[in-house]
């Protein structure tokens, strides 16, 4: 029997908004506990809800650069159920309003592929704070998370491999972070995913039961959680078994999926209409007002590249893979540098430098400004590419001005004829032997000629200039 | 002084000519309470300290001529919430509860220079018609002690009514404010959803829920409401409408008023002395040169079911937040975290609470929401349009406040529908976000029976204005109650 | 009976409450009464009736995005229970949160 797979993907991202959903609390990344919290956080008696401006207005730009319509009346919804992380013991979030829906994203598979992956919806809500479980039997909780707004993008059933979730989720983190909304990263909760799967005998009219995996923390994990569990699934399928709705959890070491609970009926959340906030109308002008608002998406940024500086496809696609990277490259053809150079420098040197230290871009000293001094100090000749290495990695580290500290540090290049033939002369003279072989007919002796005016001029000398010159000396000798 | 002998006006002009100090009135307020309470029971909390220190500051600094409400001493349901003060809700849940923050009408009323002196009882979490459902105290009707005060404001309207205070401060979300001002033969207030800010006050249920005055006179109310109105950016539901001087008008003149009397408030559950009362009262109100005509709210019939689902279903809501862990009560000897919530919350709500919170629960689980919240959220709007067709050619309604004067202690804490029933009068109001008003209309055997006038939203102005050219031509407002042999 | 008792249980767990077996029978008759009488809703026509969640005139509203700081945490502190290092302390959790 064969089997086609169906996945489905609730991600929730953070917003990078000043304050938070429904409270003027600051949101931040990695205070001090119970700092950036107040009442309104911590649900205390007889508080109201404050809706920011800003998180709507971020939720649409999201919504927008997902293809959404914008849903135009809203109101909100409380989604009961205790936790201690979830003070009022309801969050406050979209249900039957969410501000987008009917969107789509499209993803590229590795063979070059492209597919469209519809999106049912996405809303407004806000996060829980953080419960951190200790081995003495209590828990720990830290409010300052709470009320941090969030939006939740929920796909369509279009997802029909890990593979595609894999780049369905990559696509997604590439776009919303190009909107500037939010950092997406995994590894700071601020980009989270759920995902459930479930198969079926190709033909079958009828979705299987899907089983889910939650909070999963990284794309990879997601991955080879999803193709352990379609496997799994297959077998049990195929042994006559019958899938259970069930919540799993992605083993690492092993990469396997492992049962946490097996799901009794529906959650009962009691949503309703949230009484403490008004509806909310999104007017025309103001929704062209977040769509002018929305800085320029990677594809069409990938197009320029290709018409307007003659980059690669392939490569225009990698400098638009986060918008860091492709901020810093424009900001470096900005400054003056080669748009092709400064492409093969980040895509070479510099992506080499980061892989290797695992760092990113805004950890390192390298300023487009710098990048782009020192490339058109190879441009004109200044410096050699051997030299412009040395450089690189003195300005990735340090905050250093490219063209002064060539300067200080006697790194120019020797380009002067008449600085360079005096040296040819000498080198000559020195090697009788090698002229005679030159004129012999040995193509070897240039080299050793070249290297030992390099060895007299300390690597300085500019190999294209001495060749010239050498070649010009050895005719008239 | 004696707050029996006294209104706003009486009290500022003794205030301001020195014939009393602002310190000497506090401490007979207090002395007086300290007396009155020990059959009336209305305190829950004195703000003693805090209270004298604010009146001889003010002493000292003079009494402001154009503030009435200068110097003068308030008392506050216990659900408001007051920064320092012990706020409990009149409940074990929060009996040792210190707010951290004011709510907005406390700084209003601090700008407005009046003295809060206590925090007064009420149903727990006001859930309730007699004030009986508190954890901590029995408060007694002030007309006669074997009676409740009604509720769920029945402590701020006892302790105004039996001379404790001359204000008071209740909450009104389905006629807490209006019915027992009703029992106690007094003047209470629920303001228009939106008039006056949310903030602050414990949520019972949140699109009912308003904060109101409760006085002896129409003229004080209007002085207190002019207080505590206005938009507040902290509760987005707030209005921002501009709030008129509502005592400015009150002259008696309501000739050409056009009043509507609802068929459907003269019902067969409705005592036969109050019905009477407000007759007369209307005949009052054609002397003073008004119409009165008779209309029909066809859908006010399913106020209570309708109430009962959607404030019940925003309660059980609303109190999820009471767990045991950031505040107010935690169960003892709890192992693990399912032991805290459903030890602490099971030991901590009363029956009342604990049957509402079901009651709502259940109105919006799954499987039933369609049938109960949503079907009574329809219901909801049908009602609000009765109220739209009347006010098309009307400009006050008028009915009673309550079916029945106060009832016996004990008498009906068991049977929630014979008690859920005394709201039906005023239940409608709050379900369609209008203002009302309870005033006094007569007495039977000895207790007073309240008239309700209820006028289109953001019009208090005109509620007030027909309840001072009542209140001018009738004296049940001048009668009060006698309280440990001295009145 | 609109109402069994085990409904009634099933609510307060829901609703995180504990009914004893006398309690639930008092509860459960009083509820059923409450849904009776609920039940003469269904006697309304309300096709096409569009529900009333709030009575406010306020729509509209919101706050601009500009953070006040916090509050003070030993403040916020005063009325919890148990606390520890500047963390809320509760007796741990045995099952995990249905929730992301």
């Amino acid at each position: 029997m064969n089997f086609e797979t169906t996945i489905g993907l609730e991600v929730h991202i953070e917003m990078k908004t000043n304050s938070k959903a429904y409270s003027p609390a600051p949101v931040m990344y990695g205070a001090e506990p119970n700092t950036n919290t107040n009442v309104i956080d911590w649900g205390y008696p007889g508080v109201l809800p404050q809706v920011n401006k800003g998180a709507l207005e971020y939720g649409m730009r999201a919504a927008l650069a997902l293809n959404c319509d914008i849903t135009r009346d809203i109101h909100f919804d409380r989604k009961n159920y205790f936790y201690p992380d979830n003070p009022k013991a309801y969050q406050i979030t979209q249900a039957q309003t969410p501000i987008g829906r009917n969107g789509w994203l499209e993803i590229e598979l590795e063979d070059g592929t492209k597919k469209r992956i519809g999106i049912e919806e996405m809303h407004v809500e806000e996060d829980a704070g953080k419960n951190t479980h200790n081995p003495d039997g209590y828990s720990y909780v830290d409010l300052n998370r709470q009320g941090t707004p969030l939006i939740e993008i929920v796909s369509k059933p279009d997802i029909a491999s890990p593979e595609e979730a894999y780049a369905y989720l990559t696509r997604l983190r590439q776009i919303i972070q190009f909107t500037g909304v939010s950092d997406v990263k995994m590894e700071e909760g601020s980009m989270r995913a759920d995902v459930n799967i479930s198969v079926r005998p190709i033909g079958s009219t009828k979705f299987g039961t899907k089983t889910e995996m939650k909070n999963l923390n990284s794309f990879e994990h997601v991955k080879k959680g999803l193709e352990f569990e379609a496997k799994r699934q297959e077998k049990v399928l195929m042994s006559g078994g019958q899938i259970q709705q069930e919540t799993r959890r992605f083993d690492e070491p092993s990469g396997e999926t492992i049962l946490m609970r097996v799901k009794e009926g529906k959650s009962d959340y009691r949503y309703f209409p949230e009484p403490d906030i008004p509806p909310i109308h999104i007017s025309d002008e103001w929704v062209k007002e977040v769509k002018d608002s929305i800085p320029e998406m990677p594809d069409v940024r990938r197009k320029r590249y290709v018409n307007d500086w003659g980059i690669p496809e392939y490569d225009a696609g990698v400098l638009t893979q986060t918008k860091e990277m492709s901020d810093f490259y424009e900001a470096t053809v900005a400054a003056g540098a080669d748009a092709k150079l400064a492409a093969n420098w980040l895509m070479g040197e510099v992506s080499a430098y980061l892989n290797a230290q695992k760092v990113e871009l805004g950890d390192t000293a390298l300023t487009p400004e710098h990048l782009a001094t020192m490339i058109k100090l190879i441009q004109d000749e200044t410096i050699s590419s051997k030299i412009a290495k040395k450089v690189f990695k003195e300005i990735i580290k340090n905050d250093t001005e490219p063209k002064a500290w060539v300067e200080e540090k006697g790194m120019v290049q020797l380009s002067d004829p008449a600085k360079l033939q005096p040296i040819i002369d000498e080198v000559l003279d020195n090697n009788e032997q090698s002229i005679e072989d030159f004129k012999n007919g040995k193509d070897r002796a240039v080299g050793f000629l070249v290297g030992n005016i390099m060895k007299q001029t300390h690597g300085k000398a500019n190999p294209k200039v001495v060749n010239q010159l050498l070649m010009a000396s050895l005719k008239e000798r | 002084m004696d707050y029996f002998k006294n209104d706003l006006t009486s009290l500022h002009e003794s205030l301001v000519n020195k014939e009393l100090s602002a310190e000497e009135l506090t401490k007979e307020t207090f002395a007086n309470i300290k007396k009155r309470d020990q059959q009336i029971e209305a305190f829950l909390a004195l703000n003693e300290e805090n209270a004298l220190a604010q009146a001889k500051e003010l002493d000292q600094n003079g009494i402001d001529r154009a503030n009435v409400l200068a110097g003068i001493p308030i008392a506050i349901k216990d659900n408001i919430v007051t920064k320092g003060l012990r706020t409990t809700a009149a409940s074990k849940m929060l009996e040792n509860f210190d707010p951290i923050y004011d709510a907005t009408v406390m700084e209003k009323l601090a700008a407005a220079q009046m003295i809060n002196v206590g925090k007064v009882n009420m149903d727990e979490f006001a859930m309730g018609g007699s004030t009986e459902s508190s954890a901590f105290k029995l408060t007694k009707n002030a007309w006669d002690q074997t009676k409740v005060p009604g509720g769920s404001s029945g402590g701020s309207a006892a302790a105004v009514a039996s001379g404790e205070v001359l204000v008071a401060l209740g909450s009104d979300t389905g006629g807490s404010i209006r019915q027992p001002a009703a029992y106690n033969g007094i003047v209470g207030v629920k303001p228009t959803y939106g008039r006056v800010s949310r903030y602050g006050l414990i949520a019972f249920a949140s699109s009912l829920d308003q904060i109101g005055p409760l006085t002896r006179t129409v003229k004080d109310n209007a002085y207190v409401l002019n207080a505590i109105s206005g938009h507040d950016s902290r509760d987005f539901t707030s209005s921002s409408k501009e709030v008129p001087d509502f005592t400015k008008g009150l002259d008696g003149d309501i000739k050409g008023m056009r009043i509507a009397v609802p068929k459907e408030y003269f019902d067969e559950g409705v005592d036969a002395d109050v019905k009477a009362a407000i007759k007369d009262a209307i005949k009052t109100f054609e002397s003073l040169g008004a119409t009165v005509d008779e209309v029909s709210l066809p859908h006010s019939k399913y106020g209570v079911p309708v109430y009962y689902i959607i404030a019940s279903s925003e309660a059980s809501s609303n109190l999820q937040r009471f767990d045991g862990i950031r505040y107010g009560f935690r169960a003892q000897d709890v192992k693990n975290l399912e032991d805290v919530y459903v030890r602490s919350r099971t030991e901590g709500f009363g029956d009342e609470v604990k049957r509402r919170i079901m009651l709502g629960t259940f109105s919006l689980s799954a499987g039933t929401y369609d049938a109960f919240f949503k079907k009574a959220a329809q219901v909801r709007t049908l009602i609000c349009q009765d109220f739209a067709n009347v006010f098309k050619d009307y400009d006050l309604i008028l009915g009673p406040t309550a079916p029945t004067t106060a009832y016996g202690i004990g008498e009906e804490i068991d049977d929630p529908i014979t008690m859920y029933m005394n709201d039906i009068l005023t239940i409608p109001v709050n379900l369609a976000g209008l203002p009302g008003m309870s005033l006094p209309a007569g007495f039977s055997n000895g207790l007073p029976i309240g008239m309700q006038l209820i006028a289109p939203q953001f019009r208090e102005d005109t509620m007030y204005k027909a309840g001072y050219a009542f209140e001018q031509a009738t004296d049940f407002h001048k009668q009060v109650p006698t309280i440990g042999g001295q009145n | 009976m609109a109402i069994s008792a085990n409904e009634v249980k099933h609510v307060a767990s829901l609703a995180k409450l504990d009914v004893s077996d006398a309690e639930l029978e008092k509860f459960t008759g009083q509820m059923d009464q409450i849904i009776n009488m609920v039940q003469q809703l269904n006697e309304v026509d309300t096709t096409d009736v569009p529900v009333t969640t709030t009575v406010t005139d306020a729509f509209d509203v919101m706050r601009e995005d500009i953070a006040v700081k916090g509050t003070d945490r030993e403040l916020l502190m005063e009325n919890v229970p148990e606390r520890k290092d500047g963390f809320i302390k509760v007796p741990a959790i045995i099952d995990e949160s249905e929730e992301g």
